[in-house]
């Protein structure tokens, strides 16, 4: 019946998009807004004393000043998760529409509204500000230590969470005599998404509810956060949600529709925007942690893993957002990605005073595999075996099964993967070519695989939703509450849906745009969740759907429903494959029937109880040129096992933009801070260092496709995993170079200036 | 929409000159690549500007009678680098304003608007300063030649004085004649970046190729402002092509420069680039000059 | 504070082929103009400030970031954008249609300023190298698609155009 699922069909929204058509947020806000601008705090920690407005409101067009001695006194959580109704469960609540108490150099102190853009600006240049300086602190371990500045009373040594895992007997098993110790300090820095549209919101009453349209991730979500915030009925808020240009994460949090939405309250409801600036992007959005992680091996000579500690400490910036559960992510894939008996592992998220850290595109994995795959490699010099023997040798073998979630490793997968890489890039040949290099100019070849798992069962809930409404001629619309960012989840789903009600493509359209109060429930764009989870409810969805069509078409056929099939659009009687009438003809009978009338339609919601592991592994390809202390990276091969490929084109395209995000992180994205103030230094697009177009090789992408049993298409996560293993894979690749293992990304020329001089690669 | 007081449009280089006298406080905007970005991060917000955008007489290149070069200050850095004159006598300088930014910007950015500045890291800079450039300025006074060395005061600052404008930049034949040069941007990505090192080298080799007669290199970003260092030149003139010259060359900048500790780099990482820049810069313009090393 | 007096000016130029002219405020930016009063809404805002090649348009033939470009300084150019390159009847021209084949949009947000750039390469009728595309296009930032795709789709138009078959890699 496969008959669009697994071709390479364009994106159904390419063409609105080409022809420049596709409509974004700010594109559909009336040119009668008012616009907001946030002031934001210029010292990393204290409390405002006081904001003296005066000179703010005397700016002509400016309507309004608010300040953080205006709002409510109501913490709500911004995480884009499932809301839970156990409290122990629930997300941290401990964000202000608007803050006296600032916890990092940019936090929202005061808000002008105001008639147009300049003035707005002007307004908040005017506002002053008094502060009571309190010490900050930026490091993730001084912010544990007995004594650093507390940003939340609640929190004790500013930990917002701890967890552990425990196997064995580490104290007792690393006695063993002849093992050899490896040990290890890694370092991932803090990064932000760069989706290249801001995050912006508008926001309006209408007839006594509040209407915010929001580039999100998750309208659902921020629906129900809006109204915590408001302390206004869920069913009050409305939120919709358009075209959106990329998020990878920092938009699947709350982030300005709560002040956006209070700021148009406070004005009698009219139409307020607020659109970040790429400054505030960077800043007063979220951003990655950055983790700090220590591991020790305890290794016997031939390669066996005996005993590991791992310990990571990530900082969570001001704000809890996502909080521990990102870290506590990474943990748990250490133990499982190289089972070990005997193994102790803790992780701690702590507040500092930095950007509040959210999810991003892999969510604790891409840090948690530098770490573990820089370490493998580490391990791997330190014992003197080739690092693809060694992974052979201890990666999580076939039939693993995490107690847990309850993920196997159904097939050969690690195996698979890397044979194909190795194929690509000729690696064991070059890998022994390039050992023993002298000379300025040396070239490098490095592997690292990674862990990742598709949605988030059982840590929370997995629910979608999806409504299906057949037309007169036999097309039909649906609907999900999985959200479309740029992804290509609309186009994924049309072939899905296409095949499951057994329909052509071209008769599928998808409801791009979401709106809360039309969109059935979904929880969004998240944990590379939408091809797995939404499959679920699109093929029960279709099986309802096609229920109905034949029990229709048994009324106007008078054939038994066990003799009827729709296929390709087409009501056929199986027997003897006559066509016995078009869709469009009986959907247009149905709906005009003078005895019995009715709209075809459908809708269902699916619980998932299941989760799905998606492996896959990086290649990398390196010159360095050590004089200048410079990288560059000459091959890229990532290999992933994500199950059945729905659309093979858009799945590869999926994997070079996680690729490319994999090369910025490993060689030259890192947002820095002030040391003295808390300030952040680099924080736009010039400072920043995404990789440009000149900073890339050709990008290759492969497949291993088994096809997952859980899920009803055989698919699972892609949208993360190509993120997660290219980083370790380009240190891999300098360390097979030059010999030099780097203990920290983004591996710059300042990082390797200084290494190389350690190592006595460069002079003093 | 920008934060800006007012606009005045200056129509000609005689009515820049009166505007900037009439608005002693209005800032130059040229492409405005620099002063727009600054007006709306707010460091030049509510400010009042005078555009001489529309001035296409400062655009293009030309010879004088003396086989001067003369650039016009708002020629943009892609007419630069496309420029036969260019191409012909000073292609090194094509080639570091070819490494401005990214397209977009080379299109709009212009070699007035990079000089008048003032910021160390201009990609234009070191190799305006490595031929000896003069700062051709106009003014109610008429016009007014400074060297480019002396146009530079400090930091952010140039010798622009009240009711000027800078109208080119010229390029003495003396200075360019027979010479070759390579420049290496020094950044953290290929590009739209700004230079963590700027390095510009120029040789002018005997007939016979065998000895450097004359040697430039001047940095950006190793100074306050772009800066010449004269102790490698002396060390260079007169003697025979070698690599050795080539090491004792890019080892004695470290004579003259005095790059700082910044978030962007450390001082003595930008040491290190800086005579590794210079080693690898003086040989490919010797090798671009017909030496054999 | 004192009363701010705003300066307009009337802005003749060709838009997409056409003759236009508005009044605008002095203080506007290309991209304002382009967007508020023309609704040409392809011209995107990423960063406003030169860095991120989403606001690109065809000025006179170059390109140009019109967030850092005034909306005055149009007056008597050639100014056109995205929504120009269709043909009469609404078709998609041969590089649009081709970051849709090459599956070269996801988001999209960065694909009008991206294919405008494309577009000054394509018509200059020369051949471009791997290296001389990727420069060409640098000016313009994407966190989608690694560029790869983009690169094939304008490789694939611009040989296409030359009448010549697109060598293998």
């Amino acid at each position: 019946m496969s008959k669009s699922v697994g071709r390479s069909v364009p994106r159904v929204d390419a063409r609105e998009k080409a022809a420049g058509r596709a409509r974004y947020t700010d594109d559909l806000c009336g040119q009668e807004a008012l616009v907001v601008k946030i002031c934001h705090s210029t010292i990393a920690h204290g409390y405002v004393k006081s904001i003296d407005t005066a000179a703010a409101e005397a700016v002509p067009g400016v309507v309004k000043v608010l300040t953080c001695f205006d709002v409510p006194d109501r913490p709500f959580p911004t995480a884009g998760h499932p809301w839970s109704t156990d409290p122990s469960h629930q997300d941290v609540a401990d964000r202000l529409l608007l803050n006296r108490h600032v916890r990092y150099y940019g936090d929202e102190v005061a808000a002008v509204i105001a008639q147009d853009e300049v003035a707005a600006a002007q307004g908040v240049r005017a506002l002053k500000v008094e502060y009571e300086v309190l010490p900050f602190v930026l490091d993730v371990q001084k912010a544990m230590a007995d004594g650093a500045p507390q940003l939340h009373e609640k929190y004790q040594n500013n930990i917002l969470g701890h967890s552990d895992v425990r196997r064995g007997d580490y104290e007792a098993a690393r006695q063993e005599p002849g093992l050899i110790k490896v040990e290890g300090w890694y370092d991932t820095p803090t990064v932000q998404h760069c989706h290249i549209e801001n995050h912006g919101c508008f926001a309006y009453e209408e007839a006594g509810r509040m209407v915010v349209v929001s580039s999100t991730q998750i309208p659902h979500i921020v629906r129900r956060v809006v109204g915590q915030a408001l302390g206004m009925p869920w069913g009050k808020v409305r939120i919709i949600k358009p075209y959106i240009g990329g998020g990878f994460g920092n938009k699947q949090d709350a982030l300005y529709e709560p002040l956006c939405a209070w700021c148009s309250t406070q004005v009698g409801g009219r139409l307020v925007k607020l659109e970040c600036s790429r400054e505030e992007t960077f800043v007063s959005n979220r951003v990655r942690h950055a983790i700090r992680t220590h591991i020790i091996s305890y290794v016997r000579p031939d390669g066996t893993l005996v005993a590991r500690k791992f310990e990571s400490f990530s900082n969570q910036g001001a704000y809890a957002s996502h909080g521990h559960g990102v870290n506590a992510k990474g943990m748990n894939a250490f133990p499982q990605l190289y089972p070990c008996p005997n193994v102790e592992c803790d992780c701690w998220t702590v507040y500092t005073n930095r950007p509040a850290a959210g999810a991003m595109r892999g969510y604790g994995i891409p840090q948690a595999m530098f770490a573990g795959e820089s370490h493998i490699d580490d391990i791997c010099k330190a014992i003197g075996m080739p690092p693809l023997e060694f992974r052979r040798r201890n990666l999580m073998p076939v039939g693993y099964v995490d107690g847990f979630s309850k993920n196997e490793l159904y097939h050969d997968t690690f195996n698979q993967c890397m044979d194909k890489g190795i194929a690509a890039i000729d690696y064991i040949k070059k890998f022994e070519a390039y050992r023993d290099q002298t000379g300025p100019v040396r070239r490098g070849v490095g592997l690292a695989v990674f862990w990742y798992n598709t949605a988030v069962w059982p840590i929370s809930l997995e629910s979608s939703s999806c409504r299906m409404v057949l037309n007169q001629d036999g097309s039909l619309q649906f609907q999900t509450g999985e959200t479309e960012i740029g992804q290509g989840c609309d186009t994924a789903y049309s072939q899905m849906v296409a095949d499951a009600v057994g329909i052509p493509l071209e008769d599928v359209h998808v409801v791009s745009t979401q709106d809360t109060d039309v969109t059935p429930f979904g929880t969004g764009a998240y944990a590379s969740r939408q091809t797995y989870i939404g499959g679920f409810s699109i093929m029960q969805t279709a099986q309802a759907l096609r229920e109905r069509i034949l029990n229709i078409a048994h009324e106007q056929t008078r054939m038994p429903v066990s003799n009827l099939d729709l296929v390709d659009g087409q009501i056929v009687r199986k027997s003897d494959g006559r066509v016995l009438k078009s869709l469009g003809d009986l959907a247009t009978e149905s709906l005009y029937s003078l005895e019995h009338s009715q709209h075809i339609t459908a809708e269902t919601t699916a619980q998932i109880k299941s989760n799905a592991y998606s492996f896959g592994c990086s290649f990398a390809e390196v010159e360095v040129d050590i004089p200048m202390c410079k990288v560059k990276l000459l091959r890229m091969v990532n290999v992933h096992d994500c199950g059945r490929l729905i659309n093979p084109a858009l799945a590869e395209a999926q994997v070079h933009g996680g690729m490319s995000m994999a090369i910025g992180y490993g060689l030259s994205e890192e947002l820095k801070f002030d040391e003295r103030t808390g300030k952040p230094l680099n924080n736009n697009l010039l400072d920043y260092k995404l990789s440009t177009f000149m900073d890339h090789p050709a990008l290759e992408a492969a497949f291993v496709e088994n096809p997952e049993p859980t899920s009803p298409y055989g698919t699972k996560a892609l949208g993360e995993p190509p993120a997660c293993s290219g980083a370790p894979a380009i240190r891999n690749a300098i360390l097979n170079a030059t010999g030099v293992a780097i203990d920290c990304c983004p591996i710059t020329p300042h990082v390797l200036y200084r290494k190389f001089k350690e190592a006595g690669l460069i002079e003093e | 929409m920008y934060d800006m007081k007012a606009l005045y449009q200056a129509k000609s280089v005689a009515d820049a000159v009166a505007l900037r006298l009439a608005h002693p406080d209005a800032q130059i905007i040229a492409g405005g690549s620099d002063v727009l970005v600054q007006m709306r991060e707010g460091k030049r917000a509510g400010a009042e500007l005078i555009s001489i955008q529309t001035l296409d007489e400062l655009r293009g290149v030309s010879m004088e009678e003396d086989g001067t070069l003369r650039i016009g200050s708002l020629t943009s850095f892609s007419h630069i680098t496309r420029d036969p004159l260019i191409q012909k006598y000073i292609n090194v300088l094509g080639e570091a304003v070819d490494q401005v930014g990214g397209p977009q910007i080379r299109n709009i950015g212009t070699i007035g608007g990079n000089t008048c500045n003032g910021v160390t890291s201009a990609d234009s800079a070191s190799t305006l300063h490595a031929y000896d450039a003069i700062v051709e300025l106009t003014g109610p006074e008429g016009v007014r030649r400074q060297p480019i060395g002396e146009f530079y005061i400090r930091a952010g600052k140039v010798d622009i004085r009240a009711g000027e404008l800078q109208t080119a930049i010229l390029i003495p034949k003396e200075s360019y004649e027979n010479c070759y040069g390579h420049y290496i941007k020094y950044a953290m990505r290929s590009a739209m970046d700004i230079a963590t090192l700027g390095t510009s080298v120029n040789v002018r080799l005997s007939a016979d190729k065998k000895t450097v007669e004359r040697a430039r290199v001047a940095f950006g970003v190793a100074g306050p402002v772009p800066l010449r260092a004269h102790h490698a030149e002396q060390l260079a003139a007169g003697q025979p092509v070698s690599l050795d010259l080539a090491e004792r060359f890019a080892r004695a900048v470290k004579e003259d420069i005095n790059p700082r500790d910044s978030w962007r780099a450390a001082k003595d990482f930008r040491l290190h680039i800086a005579v590794e820049s210079a080693k690898r810069a003086f040989i490919e313009s010797v090798k671009l000059a017909g030496g054999d090393l | 504070m004192e009363k701010h007096e705003i300066q307009y000016q009337t802005v003749h130029f060709n838009l997409n082929g056409k003759d236009v002219e508005k009044t605008v405020d002095v203080r506007a930016s290309l991209t304002d103009m382009l967007r508020n009063d023309y609704h040409t809404l392809s011209v995107k805002k990423g960063c406003e400030v030169g860095e991120c090649g989403a606001c690109n348009v065809l000025i006179d033939g170059e390109t140009f970031n019109s967030c850092i470009y005034l909306a005055v300084w149009a007056e008597g150019k050639r100014v056109r954008t995205l929504e120009g390159l269709m043909g009469p009847d609404g078709e998609l021209s041969d590089i649009q249609q081709a970051f849709i084949d090459e599956a070269a949009i996801q988001c999209g947000f960065c694909t009008p300023g991206f294919i405008m750039s494309a577009v000054e390469l394509l018509e200059s009728g020369r051949e471009y190298t791997d290296e001389e595309i990727r420069k060409h296009l640098s000016g313009h930032l994407c966190r989608c698609t690694g560029y790869e795709n983009i690169l094939r789709a304008v490789k694939k138009t611009m040989y296409k155009r030359l009448g010549r078959e697109m060598p293998k890699d």
